[in-house]
């Protein structure tokens, strides 16, 4: 464990130094895996928010307070620390490099698309993606500079946003975003994934072009 | 394998013996985990297909595979996010049914099977025959919801969840196994939770 930051409340950001790592491409997991001196284990995966050219792995965790590993890896884990990790993971929510996207994130949902943005970054490619992003607070809203300065859209559901009232993506947020030949990439909370590919497949969008990642207190 | 985590205890001591190593027991809890987004489907356009290596090609409508004789299962189900639910009821009709009217030839090995949204996933033949597997349309004796397959999913509940398609729409005897969608993307070709068999690899 090489850093371990806590930027946004009730979270954690974890930078890891992985031993004969295999680039990830950006959406891709890892599985972090505990183990109790009695040989108990627990694992869950998490979204790396890191780019394949950074020397180092980054996960970022919300904390669950039933979560048997979040609460671990948010109030215990130190740097120097060494943790069992496996990665990278999963061959479909991850982005080429070169296909236009549609980023849409739900609060923590936003951190495969970080990975997504300094990828684009990283190859001078920044102009291939838009990004969209709800989240309840700023405040809570993870990388949210980062997402900023990438242009991406931040709808407040519990507070006002600069002229815009609290409230939910709507169409009308979308629409400027959306253009023909986007791959569409929807990641959050079970509730917010489905609304918001419902969202897009109000717009027009295909089926086939929306790919979803939905995770939660139990996923 | 590695030592002990600094500082990690665990907090189940007693484990459920129905518990497969690694997974947790989610409760009344049944998380919706999919990759596309959830279709529409009405169960009176609905129907199912069994073709490929069988004798006679056979499709089903809503109402016909209602007139086939009623199968339950009752028991646990596990998702490779490490999440299982104990108890679950189910109730549709068994795929050794279906497979009785279709009749797989000799070489029928495999079985890929297809949803609604393109979502395919492959199984070995005998991982469907014999009251392991179903199609199942009832969840706890009320339809099932569309956000968990319904009308109709496919249940195969001694492997990791996502052998069990929703929205079901076909099932194809091959003689050669042909990786399906998370197959292909990772996750392993079989996936039984009791051999923790999650990626490829495992």
């Amino acid at each position: 464990m090489a850093g371990v930051r806590r930027p946004v409340p009730r979270s954690v950001q974890l930078r890891l130094d992985v031993a004969d790592r295999v680039d990830h491409l950006p959406g891709q997991h890892y599985v972090v895996r505990l183990t109790a001196p009695d040989g108990y284990t627990a694992q869950r995966s998490y979204s790396v928010a890191s780019a394949p050219g950074d020397p180092l792995v980054e996960l970022f965790v919300e904390r669950l307070d039933d979560g048997e590993v979040s609460t671990h890896l948010a109030d215990v884990v130190e740097p120097g620390d060494e943790l069992e990790v496996r990665g990278p993971i999963g061959g479909w929510f991850v982005w080429d490099g070169a296909t236009p996207a549609l980023l849409v994130a739900g609060g923590v949902g936003v951190v495969p698309f970080v990975s997504m943005v300094r990828t684009a970054a990283e190859l001078g490619r920044t102009d291939l993606l838009r990004v969209a992003v709800s989240t309840r607070t700023l405040a809570e809203l993870a990388y949210a500079d980062e997402l900023a300065a990438a242009g991406a859209l931040v709808v407040t559901t519990r507070e006002p946003h600069g002229i815009r009232p609290a409230g939910r993506l709507a169409p009308a947020d979308l629409v400027p975003l959306w253009e023909p030949g986007q791959t569409c990439y929807v990641c959050g909370s079970a509730a917010f994934a489905e609304a918001a590919s419902q969202l897009l497949l109000g717009l027009g969008v295909p089926a086939t072009s929306i790919r979803v990642e939905r995770f939660g207190p139990n996923g | 394998m590695a030592g002990p985590t600094r500082g990690f205890l665990g907090r189940r001591r007693d484990r459920d013996p129905r518990l497969p190593p690694g997974q947790y027991d989610v409760g009344a809890d049944w998380p919706v985990l999919t990759a596309e987004p959830t279709p529409r489907i009405v169960p009176e356009t609905w129907s199912v297909t069994v073709d490929g290596r069988v004798g006679s090609p056979t499709t089903w409508t809503w109402a016909e595979v209602h007139r086939l004789p009623r199968s339950e299962y009752r028991g646990a189900i596990h998702c490779v996010t490490t999440w299982s639910r104990f108890d679950t009821w189910f109730a549709g009709v068994s795929v050794d049914t279906l497979l009785e009217a279709a009749r797989p030839t000799d070489e029928a090995r495999f079985v890929v099977a297809t949803s609604k949204t393109g979502y395919t996933t492959n199984l070995p033949l005998e991982h469907v025959l014999g009251g392991k597997a179903w199609l199942v349309w009832e969840h706890d004796g009320r339809p099932l919801p569309v956000e968990h397959g319904g009308p109709v999913r496919l249940l195969v509940p001694h492997l990791y969840f996502w052998k069990s398609a929703k929205w079901v729409t076909r099932l194809t005897l091959l003689t050669r196994d042909q990786p399906g969608f998370w197959e292909q993307n990772g996750y392993h070709d079989l996936g039984d939770p009791w051999r923790q068999q999650r990626y490829q690899g495992d």
